[in-house]
């Protein structure tokens, strides 16, 4: 039952919350406004807001300079592949932790959250090392390998918390049934555990995207993903705002799109077990 | 007979991800251990001599050990009480009604999908910089002066940025665990008399202290080992005013190239995380009843 | 039947792939996103037509990252890159290492007589060219004419400090948006430091005494530091403290600056009209001197960005080849003819300076070329190492950022000069001596 709130109150609530938006979003509205100006009315004093020439020279200097696509596609590979990864090994463990829960399924855990504690940099050559050995620098699957890694702890996390607001008399009913562990799993929990799936999806791949850390030492172009395309705009000599910011852009607009359009499934499943 | 036999079908199911998360810990913890016993550069990576714990107390006598140990502190105590606080008057706000909240809620939540050097980037120069930045040009235009960010207060502008970041997925987690809260609850103490904040008091926050818990300890995972938003920004200084550890054992790799050091601060590190963690889970793991 | 003529099919094509791929090299290019630089990966396609059998990927970074990555896939021998870009402190540190192919391919036509003495002699060891220079700098004294003669004032040919100070107070007009010096703030050992370290030479000190003993406590550096952060706190623009050179050319650029101490190139950006908007009014001095009676060939530094190989590297002959390009004769006449003779990447060549189509265009050729010529980074009696803003110990790097740090923070008041100093100095100290020096 919606409550009656007075007109006033709600134009007051809206004011309010749409100036509060607005701060929020300002460092990307301003970025984006900022992508089409040229350098020097990028940093004119005071700033112009919209009443500039609009033009696509920035977009279309960085085109010329590095091949966008190319980066994105690798960001593509990169995020989707560690997440297919991530969801193999984690669905299982998941599932398992949320419906035959022993003694130590807390402690397991804790435990895997607690390797992502570990300083990247602290093993930075060692991991080099290895990739230098094993022939994996620069390539598609030894990043992917890497970012499922640092992935997997808050893909179980998340998985486990969604599939333990799962009713387990549901899954007994379906044992009395004589269902087998496979049916159990395909026909009985994987439409309920969809929507907590998909949002892990989302987040895994939000996470891999924006993961700038490995994917910069890691890479040198073959499989460099926009993290590293932003590693060539960041402080070039002379004015540079207006390219940054176009090259800032180009790298978080597709995240950015698919997080808006998915949010409601994003958040559905965004809970960490928070909401009883 | 059968828990049984599901008991062992779960430790099967599990056994991947935990064992390749477990060569994932170990392999390269073993090896940094082993690197942090050597007299190990990057410029003679030929002849590496033995030399026990000389590198542990290389590292922890450095002159900016301590305060980069406060100032990791401070990094995540403040982003924590920034996205929490901050979080919980967002989910406030956008739990009422009011026109365009679809799209106010876009707008909350899109900073969690930039990447935190682009966060970094876009702040220090578009917002921060005290000549053309946006921040300075408005305490300009109200006659302030403008503050030169990553010079006079370069702990707190990492902390705003950071804080950026994640203040959507706190208020996101939040904002869910308020919705959750039966209107039936509210309005049963509205009718006992009760004002908005003592509704707020005793029945909200209550109602999401297992959100906020999760809130704070996903996020120290990700906040104790902030790198990029001070390599893109400060740098760590001016002097060592906003150096954490993780940056601190970056440098030794990076621009002493000296390996032996670096995996000594990265053990020490890791040493420092799991008393964070241990720390942690006494404090709020209790309110996660796994 | 059809799946095998699938197989055959596919294995065809895969055979023709291979094939293709080896008739064709491919160089993976690692290099900073200056601009010299952006325009050479813009000049690629010429390259590619004159050399069909080789494509070039390029990996374009910022400065320090780039810095990081091919150290450490030079040190770990990771072979991610054919040709790297790398400056005259790495160049002696790697060649010592036999990190880097000597460079002994480049040509018939190359003449490697023409390359200016100074930068030839900075990239060799025991008489190898190790790195081939793609455009070099030293320092330059930068001024607003017009600002000078609105204050009656007149740069002298070989200005001191003393008189610095008096103009910088002379110019400021903080209401007009005026700063009468700009300097390099932010803290890096290419940053700050080497102004800085250039600024103590100006004042007779150096990094290390003969002894390898830091000398950051010496009368030089305090005189020099002193003087420093008094003129930036107050005339100098705000934020100084993270200005590097790209942010100073920016405020140079758009007229915030009265004076500006910097790397020569800096020249011909804020001579461009496209990118300043103070093109004709820019003068040029040498660096400023500090001590009594300024030696003759004054206080210079040396640096030159260059193209060099890695020993990891499988394609070295190909890789040679477009070295041989990238910094010969005719790719400067290539980037005359495209983008005009005063955006040709300077230092490196004397005949550039002997071209009058280029002594034309460049209003700044004398003053670099003389400040190049004058720089002389060799160790002599009392300093030890190699290099005049940098020494070229591997130790250097460090210690440069964490004493740079130091810097800043004087400059931003939240250290004493003393205290920064101070600091520096034990930093210096306990690395110099934890990596076992005098050696």
């Amino acid at each position: 039952m919606a409550r009656n709130v007075t007109t006033g109150r709600k134009i007051g609530t809206t004011i309010l919350a749409w100036f509060v938006g607005l701060v929020i979003f300002f460092p990307i509205l301003w970025t984006f406004l900022t992508s089409f100006k040229t350098e020097l009315q990028a940093i004119s004093i005071p700033p112009v807001f919209v009443g500039f020439d609009w033009t696509l020279e920035n977009y279309r200097t960085i085109q010329t300079q590095s091949n966008y696509f190319h980066f994105m596609a690798n960001s593509i590979y990169l995020s989707l592949g560690s997440t297919a990864l991530g969801l193999i090994f984690a669905i299982p463990a998941a599932w398992a932790m949320a419906f035959s829960p022993t003694k130590r399924t807390k402690d397991v855990l804790l435990w895997m959250l607690s390797t992502k504690m570990l300083p990247a940099v602290g093993v930075l050559i060692p991991i080099y090392l290895l990739f230098v050995r094993f022939g994996l620098l620069d390539s598609r699957l030894g990043l992917i390998v890497v970012l499922f890694l640092i992935n997997l702890p808050i893909i179980v996390w998340m998985l486990y918390t969604y599939f333990k607001e799962i009713p387990g008399e549901i899954l007994e009913a379906a044992r009395m049934d004589g269902a087998s562990l496979g049916k159990e799993i395909t026909q009985v929990l994987a439409p309920m555990a969809v929507p907590g799936i998909a949002s892990t999806i989302l987040l895994n791949v939000i996470l891999s995207w924006n993961e700038a850390f490995w994917t910069l030492n890691l890479t040198t172009s073959n499989a460099a993903p926009l993290t590293a395309f932003i590693a060539s705009f960041s402080s070039p000599q002379g004015n540079f705002y207006a390219k940054l910011s176009a090259a800032s852009m180009l790298a978080i607009a597709p995240i950015l799109i698919v997080g808006w359009f998915s949010q409601k499934q994003l958040v559905r499943g965004l809970t960490f077990g928070a909401v009883k | 007979m059968a828990t049984l036999h599901t008991k062992s079908a779960a430790r099967a199911m599990m056994a991947p991800a935990v064992i390749v998360l477990l060569i994932w810990m170990i392999v390269p913890l073993a090896m940094t251990l082993y690197f942090s016993t050597l007299n190990y550069t990057l410029y003679n990576p030929i002849s590496t001599p033995f030399i026990g714990f000389e590198n542990y107390s290389y590292f922890l006598t450095d002159p900016t050990f301590l305060a980069a140990l406060a100032n990791t502190l401070i990094l995540v105590l403040g982003v924590l009480a920034i996205t929490v606080i901050g979080g919980i008057l967002i989910a406030l706000l956008l739990d009422q009604e009011f026109y365009g909240v679809n799209i106010v809620r876009l707008l909350v939540i899109a900073p969690f999908f930039v990447m935190p050097t682009v966060a970094a980037l876009v702040w220090k120069n578009m917002m921060m910089n005290p000549v053309y930045g946006v921040i300075g040009q408005l305490l300009q235009a109200v006659g302030l002066a403008p503050i030169d960010w990553m010079t006079e207060v370069p702990l707190l502008s990492i902390v705003i940025i950071v804080a950026w970041q994640w203040l959507p997925f706190a208020t996101l987690i939040l904002l869910t665990a308020l919705q959750s809260l039966s209107a039936d609850q509210k309005e049963a103490a509205e009718m006992d008399g009760a004002g908005a904040l003592s509704i707020f008091w005793y029945i909200t926050l209550p109602h999401m202290s297992r959100a906020i818990t999760v809130v704070i300890l996903i996020q120290t995972i990700f906040l104790l080992s902030i790198y990029a938003e001070i390599l893109v920004t400060t740098q760590g200084g001016p002097g060592s005013q906003s150096t954490n550890i993780t940056y601190l054992v970056a440098q030794q790799a990076t621009s002493y190239g000296d390996i032996g050091a670096a995996s000594a601060g990265g053990i020490v590190a890791v040493v420092l995380a799991n008393i964070v963690a241990i720390f942690l889970v006494r404090l709020i793991g209790k309110n996660l009843d796994a | 039947m059809r799946f095998s003529m699938l197989t055959a099919s596919a294995c065809a094509l895969i055979a023709v792939a291979a094939t293709s791929a080896e008739a064709q090299t491919t160089l993976t290019i690692g290099t900073v996103n200056n601009s010299d630089m952006i325009r050479m990966q813009g000049l690629t396609p010429e390259f590619e037509k004159a050399h069909p059998d080789i494509k070039v990927n390029w990996v374009t970074l910022e400065e320090n990252i780039l810095r990081q990555r091919v150290t450490t896939d030079i040190a770990t021998g990771g072979g991610q890159f054919d040709v790297m870009t790398i400056g005259t402190y790495e160049v002696p540190i790697w060649a010592k290492q036999e990190w880097l192919k000597p460079l002994d391919g480049l040509g018939d036509g190359y003449d490697m007589d023409d390359l200016i003495p100074a930068i030839r002699s900075a990239l060799s060891s025991d008489g190898k060219l190790y790195a081939a220079p793609f455009y070099a700098e030293s320092v330059l004294t930068l001024y607003r004419k017009d600002l000078f003669e609105k204050a009656g004032l007149t740069m002298p040919e070989k200005p001191t400090w003393d008189f610095i100070a008096e103009a910088a107070e002379k110019v400021t007009d903080k209401d007009a948006g005026i700063y009468g010096i700009c300097l390099r703030g932010k803290p890096g050992w290419g940053e700050n430091m080497a102004f800085l370290g250039n600024m103590a030479r100006e004042f007779g000190a150096n990094y290390f005494d003969a002894d390898w003993k830091p000398q950051f406590e010496s009368e030089g550096w305090k005189k020099a530091v002193t003087l420093y952060v008094d003129l930036m706190q107050k005339y100098g623009p705000p934020g100084a403290a993270s200005n590097g050179f790209n942010e100073n050319l920016q405020l140079f650029g758009q007229g915030k600056c009265g004076m500006w101490m910097d790397a020569s190139v800096a020249a011909s950006f804020v001579t461009d009209p496209k990118q300043s908007q103070v093109p004709d009014k820019v003068g040029f001095a040498p660096a400023p001197c500090g001590v009594e009676g300024c030696p003759n060939d004054g206080f210079n530094w040396l640096w030159a960005w260059s193209l060099a190989i890695p020993n990891s590297s499988q394609k070295a002959e190909a890789a040679q080849t477009f070295i041989s390009w990238a910094t010969s004769k005719e790719y400067l006449e290539l980037v005359a003819e495209k983008e005009g003779w005063a955006n040709v990447p300077p230092g490196t060549r004397t005949s550039l300076y002997e071209n009058s189509k280029y002594t034309e265009a460049a209003p700044f050729a004398e003053a670099t070329l003389n400040a190049i010529q004058h720089a002389d980074p060799s160790p002599t009696d009392d300093k030890p190492y190699y290099g005049l803003q940098f020494a070229a110990i591997p130790e250097f790097q460090g210690i440069g950022t964490a004493v740079g740090q130091q810097m800043a923070a004087a400059l931003s008041g939240s250290a004493t000069v003393d205290q920064a100093l101070k600091q520096s100095q034990a930093i210096a100290e306990r690395e110099m001596s934890r990596a076992g020096y005098p050696k």
